[in-house]
């Protein structure tokens, strides 16, 4: 009798896993999908702009909305520039945080260290913004801007650098901001690659009288190399497709004639979030539509690379050396 | 070879070994503090930014922040309609996106987790994390807001619902991950469906894990500006239909922030408040979880 009911029940079953396991994938499958529609849709919605303008839409600087001239290097500049300040900043700094968590800091200190930073990160963008725009920008242009452009007046180069009004609003402003955005992130990271570097292989340093900075420099770095960059790029994805913070700081000025660091500029994100709800329908949305394209293949570039380092890192954890 | 000279040999050794020890200290004792300032400076910015924020926002809340609408420029007024407008959207951004994420994490973790097609959901799913929120609001705008020929709340809450998906499906996944394979082997042996298995016993064991992951994405909306600004827009007025524009407390802040009146900066102020409150609490709220449960 037990063995029949057994028999009876065992075709249910199936059935509903099949029902389970189908919802399961397509979960996965939509998120599949959700890439392949991102691209298509902005690819779609740019295609007026990629056909007028082909790819030198890349490499000129006119940005008149009024006559109906697009290109993006203003923007594309103002988010290299700014991330490359960023990381400038954001990296050293990082290093120094994770090598504090995982090798200074005493035993009870790390975990509330460690919450700090990771809430650093939790931070809502436009608080950062915020706070760059009304609350650092005009310390930074009193105790920063202004002196160095005292310091380097009749400099050659170095003046050009630091020219223009000294507001607190520009390049440099949104370069420090997202530093302190994206510190967290890389940090975080550092400090978790830090950590798989095997026990033994530090103690033996020590053991040999290496100091604790020659620990980390020729044992644990060298170890990590591949998880370091990619928390750096990381941060770096990070700092190119932040919009908040930097629409805020930057001062969305449209034009390029000068490399200064306190210059106005403008980023691709600060475009888009600015501009794109007022444009009208045609080719000024659809080129803001192609500097989305861009960031996106850029974030996508970076992103990429740094999960494939990352899970170099991961490769190596099981190997013995 | 005297012994005289053996022994100057040995002293001059002696001397550029010491040598270079001092220098490896030196170096080792500038590199330490260096890292301790380091720290320092990381800290710096969030005690700073927490304090300006509670300084100048805490001053301006007052009870009328949370009971009247938005004002006009000049104008006494609150946020209610963006407090109540993110709520909304937020709510039901994460009611849409959760259960796709958690079956999609499910099938990651229980499913097939060494197919091709895992692994790329994988790889995709970590751009997604990490994508450019604004791009998510182009391609809203371009799939919803354009057929519809409208900013609306349901065009926020899909470009939100696309930021929850990821969040969820990583924490869903490693937490699954965690579950002991001796439980689910224990399950199958007592003749349960694969399905009762996942959901009745590996899922609830992971529940504590999963709800701090919805609890982070959560966290994240509730602080984005960049998905809604051409998607739920913003409304200066208290709406409760969802196929129109919709204010929201970070579109509020960045409006009012950027705007020349005191008073619409200071009720910036007070949203900067009230959403590092609501944000920094959840994001306690999801350590103290795991810390208990695991």
């Amino acid at each position: 009798m037990s063995q029949a009911s057994s028999v009876k029940q065992a075709p249910s079953s199936p059935w509903a896993d099949r029902i389970f396991a189908w919802l399961a994938k397509s979960a996965a499958l939509l998120t599949l999908g959700l890439l392949i529609a991102i691209l298509a849709s902005l690819t779609a919605g740019a295609w007026p702009a990629i056909e007028k303008y082909g790819l030198g839409f890349l490499t000129t600087a006119t940005w008149v909305p009024v006559k109906e001239e697009f290109d993006g290097l203003v923007m594309i500049y103002g988010t290299l520039m700014t991330s490359l300040i960023a990381l400038a900043i954001a990296v050293p700094v990082s290093f120094g945080i994770a090598i504090f968590l995982t090798e200074l800091s005493p035993a009870w200190l790390k975990r509330p260290l460690g919450t700090a930073i990771e809430l650093l990160a939790a931070v809502p963008s436009i608080v950062y913004g915020m706070w760059g725009l009304l609350v650092f920008g005009p310390i930074l242009a009193t105790y920063v801007q202004q002196p160095l452009q005292k310091a380097f007046k009749g400099v050659p180069y170095l003046e050009a650098l630091f020219s223009g009004p000294p507001v607190g609003i520009g390049i440099l402003s949104a370069g420090i901001i997202l530093a302190i955005m994206i510190i967290p992130f890389i940090a975080a990271v550092m400090r978790d690659v830090f950590e798989v570097t095997p026990t033994l292989l530090k103690e033996s340093a020590y053991g040999l009288g290496a100091t604790t900075w020659e620990v980390v420099s020729t044992v644990v770095l060298p170890y990590t190399k591949a998880g370091v960059i990619g928390g750096i790029m990381l941060g770096l994805g990070r700092a190119i497709g932040e919009t908040m913070a930097v629409t805020f700081v930057i001062g969305n000025f449209n034009q390029l004639d000068s490399l200064s660091l306190f210059q106005a500029a403008n980023s691709i994100t600060s475009a888009l979030a600015n501009e794109f709800a007022e444009a009208g329908e045609g080719l000024h949305q659809a080129s803001l539509m192609y500097l989305g394209l861009v960031l996106f293949f850029i974030t996508f570039v970076v992103l990429s690379l740094s999960k494939l380092l990352l899970s170099q890192l991961k490769k190596g954890e099981g190997t013995k050396t | 070879m005297s012994t005289s000279e053996i022994l100057l040999r040995a002293a001059a050794l002696e001397q550029v070994r010491e040598q270079r020890y001092a220098s490896r200290k030196r170096i080792n004792q500038l590199a330490l503090p260096l890292s301790l300032l380091a720290m320092g400076i990381g800290l710096l910015w969030l005690f700073w930014i927490l304090f300006e924020t509670v300084r100048l926002g805490f001053s301006g809340l007052t009870l009328s922040v949370l009971t009247e609408m938005t004002p006009a420029p000049n104008d006494a007024g609150g946020l209610a309609n963006a407090i109540y407008g993110s709520f909304l959207m937020v709510c039901l951004a994460t009611f849409v996106g959760t259960p796709i994420g958690v079956m999609a994490g499910i099938y990651l973790a229980e499913f097939e987790p060494k197919s091709a097609l895992a692994a790329i959901t994988r790889f995709v799913n970590d751009i997604l994390l990490s994508a450019p929120y604004i791009v998510i609001g182009l391609f809203v705008y371009a799939v919803v807001v354009t057929r519809f020929k409208t900013f609306s709340g349901y065009a926020g809450i899909a470009s939100l619902a696309l930021i929850v998906i990821p969040v969820v499906i990583r924490t869903t996944e490693n937490m699954l991950q965690l579950v002991p394979a001796g439980l689910r082997e224990a399950a199958y042996a007592l003749g349960a469906p694969k399905w009762k298995v996942i959901l009745s016993i590996t899922m609830r064991s992971a529940q504590a894990g999963v709800v701090t992951g919805i609890l982070l994405a959560v966290a994240r909306i509730a602080g984005e500006t960049a998905p809604l600004l051409f998607t739920a827009l913003s409304n200066q007025f208290w709406t409760s239909s969802l196929s129109e524009p919709m204010a929201s407390l970070p579109v509020t802040i960045f409006k009012f922030a950027m705007s020349p009146y005191e008073n619409w900066q200071h009720l910036a102020w007070a949203g900067v408040f009230l959403i590092t409150l609501a944000v920094l609490g959840l994001n306690i709220l999801a350590r103290v979880l795991t810390r208990n449960k695991l």
